[in-house]
C-alpha cells in the first residue's frame, strides 16, 4: 500500500524544480516585505518552508492538468505556472488580476494554467477535485487532478467522503497532504488521532505514499509515481508530504505556541538551501543558480510594479459574474 | 403507441432528464440509488435512465452529500452539466458548504473564468408523514445566496419544462420537487417543451386580488379562487415557477391592476419568500395598494409526524380564503 518510489531525477528536472522553488521563495518574501512596508494590505498565509514539495509536485504534472488548492496556496499556484503579473494584481484587488480582483488571495483561479479552484474552506477542495477528475475520466482527456490541503484538513468530513468516492470510482486524482505539523494554531498530535496521515488511506483501500516533502528528489519521484498511476487508470493516491510551516498560520501573528527546538530543526532542514546544495553537489555552477534567481527577481519587480500601477475594478463589476446574465442596476 | 393523455410529476422529471441526456453528452446524473440496479431513485424519477444511457452517466453514489455536490461542482467548472439528486431537501444541510461557498460563488470569485452549470434536484414537503428531517421547505435560504437560482413546479408539464431549462441554464439551479406531488397527474407536455426560468405563469385571471404562489400550493390556491369567485371575489393566481430570481414584472403588473396581494407558500411563514415579495410590492406600489399585503405559510414549528399535527402545521385553504377576504376589507 504505502510505497516509496525509487529512481533518479535528472539535472534538467531538478533545475526546473529549483526555478519554481526560487519563484515561490522570492514571491513569498516579497509579499512579506511589502506588507511590512505598508505598500499592500491583505491577509497573507505564508508558504515559507513548503516551496520544494509544491515545486516538485507540479513539475511532475502537465500544463493542462488540474489543480485545486487552499488559501495557503500561492506556492501551488506559482509552481503550476500561473502568470506572475495577474497573480500579483489579484492579490492586490486590481482589475487586471486573474479574477478581476473579485476573488482575491483566497480564491485564485486561472483555468489556462489549470488552477481551477482555490478555496478558503478547509477540506472542501477535495470533493471538487473528484469532480474535475470525474470529468477527465468521462471525457477520457487524460488529465490528472491534484488537490492540495494541510494535515488539519484530514479531520473534516469532506476529506473522508472524497477519499471514499475517489477510490470506488478509481478517479485520476492525487490527494496531496502537505503535512506542515499545524492546523491553525494546534499541533498535529493534539488534533489528529492518526499516527500519520497515510494511515487514513488504509481505511479507503487507497494507494498512499509518505515522503519527505523537503527533499526535491524524493518528492518528485513520489509525485511522478502518483501521476503516472492516475494517468494510466490506476486510480487515486494519497501523498503525505512532510514539511514545516515556518512562519505560522497568518503572517504577523504570534507563533510562540511553536516550540523553539522545532523552529530550529525546521531552519536546519530548510528545503530551499538544501535543494541548492543538491544542485551544487551535482556540479551545477553557483553562477547558473544565481542567474535563475536574478531572472525571477526581475520578473517579480515587473509583476509588483504592474500590480501597484493597475486600476481597481469599476464599481459596476458588482453586477457582473454573479449570474450568467448581468444583474440590473 | 399513442401519446399518454396524462403523465405523473415523476414522469415529467424523467422525460426532462432523458431528453437532456440524449441531447448533450456533457449532461450526467449522480445521486444516491438513482441507477436502475438501486431502484431508479427512491421516487423512481430516474427509472430506466441508466439502462438507456449507461451507469457512467446515470451513476449511483455513496451516501455522501458533500462528495456528490462537490463532484458535481468540479465537473461543472470543466463545462459538464451535472444533475445531482439530493434525495431530500433537508440533506442539503450537510452539503451547504459546497452549495453556498462554491457552486453559487465560483463564477463571481473567478471573475467569470469558471461557471457552475449545475442542477440540484431535491424532494421535500409536509403532509406525507416524513417528520421533522425530511419535509422542510428551505427555498428562502438559497434564494438569499447571490449566484443561485431556485425553481419549483406546480404540475407535471412544468416539471419537465422547468427542469430542462434548469439543466441548460449556465447558473447553479436548485430544483425543488414536492414529494406529495410525485404521483400527481397532469397533461403531458409536447416533445421539446421548455419553460423559461424567471417567468411566472398566470394560472387564473382576475381583477380584485393577486394571489402569488408556487409549487404544491398552486393547486390549493386555484381551488380557493374558484370558491371565492362564487362569492364574487375575482382572484388572479400567479404561479412563480422560478422563486429566485422571481418574475417581479409579472407580480408588480398584476398587483398594480388589482391593488391587493396575498402570498402563499408551504415554507414556514416567518422570514420566508413571502416576506421578500411583500416588501417588493410595498416598495414599488405602496400608494396604489388598497390594503396591506397578506401572507399565508406554514406554522413556526418543525414539521410534526402525527397526522393532525402535520395538518395543523401546514397552511390551509381556509387560511388562504381568510387572507384574501382580509385584503378585501
Amino acid at each position: 500500500m504505502t510505497t516509496s518510489p525509487t529512481g533518479t531525477v535528472d539535472n534538467d528536472t531538478l533545475l526546473e524544480i529549483f526555478r519554481r522553488t526560487s519563484l515561490i521563495n522570492q514571491t513569498d518574501e516579497r509579499f512579506r516585505s511589502l506588507l511590512i512596508s505598508g505598500k499592500i494590505r491583505l491577509v497573507y498565509y505564508p508558504v515559507r518552508g513548503q516551496e520544494v514539495l509544491s515545486a516538485s509536485m507540479m513539475t511532475a504534472l502537465n500544463p493542462d492538468d488540474y489543480l485545486v488548492t487552499t488559501y495557503r496556496g500561492v506556492h501551488d499556484q506559482l509552481a503550476k505556472g500561473i502568470p506572475l503579473k495577474k497573480l500579483w494584481a489579484e492579490f492586490t484587488g486590481k482589475a487586471t488580476g486573474t479574477c478581476k480582483g473579485k476573488g482575491g488571495p483566497m480564491h485564485i483561479t486561472d483555468p489556462e494554467t489549470g488552477v481551477m479552484v482555490t478555496t478558503g474552506i478547509v477540506g472542501s477542495g477535495l470533493p471538487i477535485a473528484n469532480g474535475l477528475a470525474l470529468s477527465s475520466q468521462l471525457k477520457k482527456d487524460g488529465r490528472v487532478t491534484v488537490v492540495c490541503f494541510g494535515d488539519g484538513s484530514t479531520n473534516i468530513g469532506a476529506f473522508h467522503e472524497a477519499l471514499n468516492m475517489a477510490q470506488i470510482w478509481k478517479l485520476p486524482v492525487i490527494f496531496l497532504c502537505q503535512n506542515n505539523r499545524y492546523g491553525e494554531h494546534t499541533a498535529f498530535a493534539e488534533s489528529t488521532s492518526a499516527r500519520q496521515i497515510v494511515d487514513r488511506a488504509v481505511g479507503y483501500n487507497m494507494n498512499a505514499i509518505k515522503v519527505d516533502g523537503n527533499d526535491a528528489e524524493a518528492m518528485y519521484l513520489a509525485a511522478k509515481a502518483a501521476v503516472d498511476r492516475a494517468r494510466n487508470g490506476g486510480g487515486p493516491t494519497l501523498i503525505e508530504a512532510m514539511t514545516f510551516r515556518m512562519l505560522g498560520h497568518v503572517f504577523g501573528a504570534n507563533t510562540s505556541y511553536v516550540p523553539k527546538e522545532l523552529v530550529q530543526q525546521a531552519i536546519d532542514e530548510d528545503p530551499v538551501p538544501r535543494l541548492r546544495k543538491t544542485l551544487l553537489d551535482r556540479q551545477i555552477s553557483e553562477d547558473q543558480l544565481a542567474a535563475i534567481d536574478a531572472g525571477i527577481a526581475s520578473d517579480l519587480n515587473d509583476a509588483v510594479a504592474f500590480a501597484l500601477d493597475s486600476p481597481y475594478p469599476d464599481a459596476g463589476e458588482i453586477r457582473i459574474d454573479v449570474l450568467s446574465t448581468e444583474i440590473a442596476a | 403507441m399513442n401519446a399518454p393523455t396524462k403523465i405523473s410529476f415523476s414522469q415529467g422529471i424523467n422525460m426532462a432528464l432523458d431528453e437532456a441526456l440524449a441531447a448533450d453528452p456533457n449532461v450526467f446524473l449522480l445521486g444516491e440509488d438513482i441507477a436502475d440496479a438501486q431502484g431508479g431513485g427512491v421516487f423512481k424519477a430516474t427509472l430506466g435512465l441508466s439502462a438507456k444511457h449507461g451507469t457512467d452517466r446515470v451513476r449511483s453514489t455513496p451516501i455522501s452529500e458533500q462528495a456528490i455536490v462537490g463532484a458535481a461542482v468540479g465537473a461543472a467548472i470543466t463545462g459538464m452539466r451535472p444533475v445531482a439528486e439530493i434525495m431530500f431537501m433537508n440533506f442539503l444541510t450537510v452539503c451547504m458548504d459546497q452549495l453556498v461557498n462554491h457552486a453559487a460563488k465560483l463564477r463571481f470569485m473567478s471573475g467569470g473564468l469558471t461557471s457552475v452549470p449545475l442542477t440540484i434536484r431535491c424532494g421535500t414537503g409536509a403532509g406525507v408523514g416524513f417528520g421533522g428531517q425530511h419535509s422542510d421547505m428551505l427555498e428562502a435560504w438559497f434564494a438569499h445566496v447571490p449566484g443561485m437560482k431556485v425553481v419549483t413546479a406546480s404540475n407535471p408539464a412544468d416539471a419537465k419544462g422547468l427542469l430542462l431549462s434548469a439543466i441548460e441554464d449556465d447558473d447553479p439551479t436548485l430544483f425543488i420537487e414536492n414529494v406529495a406531488m410525485y404521483a400527481a397527474q397532469g397533461a403531458p407536455p409536447e416533445p421539446g417543451y421548455k419553460v423559461p426560468l424567471g417567468k411566472a405563469a398566470i394560472r387564473r385571471a382576475g381583477g380584485d386580488v393577486t394571489i402569488i404562489t408556487y409549487g404544491r400550493p398552486v393547486g390549493e390556491v386555484e381551488a380557493v379562487a374558484e370558491t371565492l369567485a362564487a362569492e364574487g371575489i375575482s382572484a388572479e393566481v400567479i404561479d412563480l415557477r422560478t422563486i429566485a430570481p422571481f418574475d417581479e414584472a409579472a407580480v408588480l403588473n398584476s398587483v398594480a391592476k388589482t391593488g391587493r396581494a396575498v402570498i402563499v407558500h408551504e415554507a414556514v411563514k416567518a422570514f420566508g419568500v413571502g416576506a421578500e415579495i411583500s416588501s417588493r410590492i410595498h416598495e414599488e406600489l405602496f400608494g396604489q395598494l388598497k390594503s396591506p399585503v397578506k401572507r399565508v405559510g406554514s406554522k413556526y414549528s418543525p414539521v410534526p409526524f402525527s397526522p393532525p399535527l402535520e395538518q395543523a402545521f401546514l397552511y390551509s385553504r381556509a387560511e388562504i380564503a381568510a387572507a384574501v377576504k382580509a385584503t378585501m376589507g
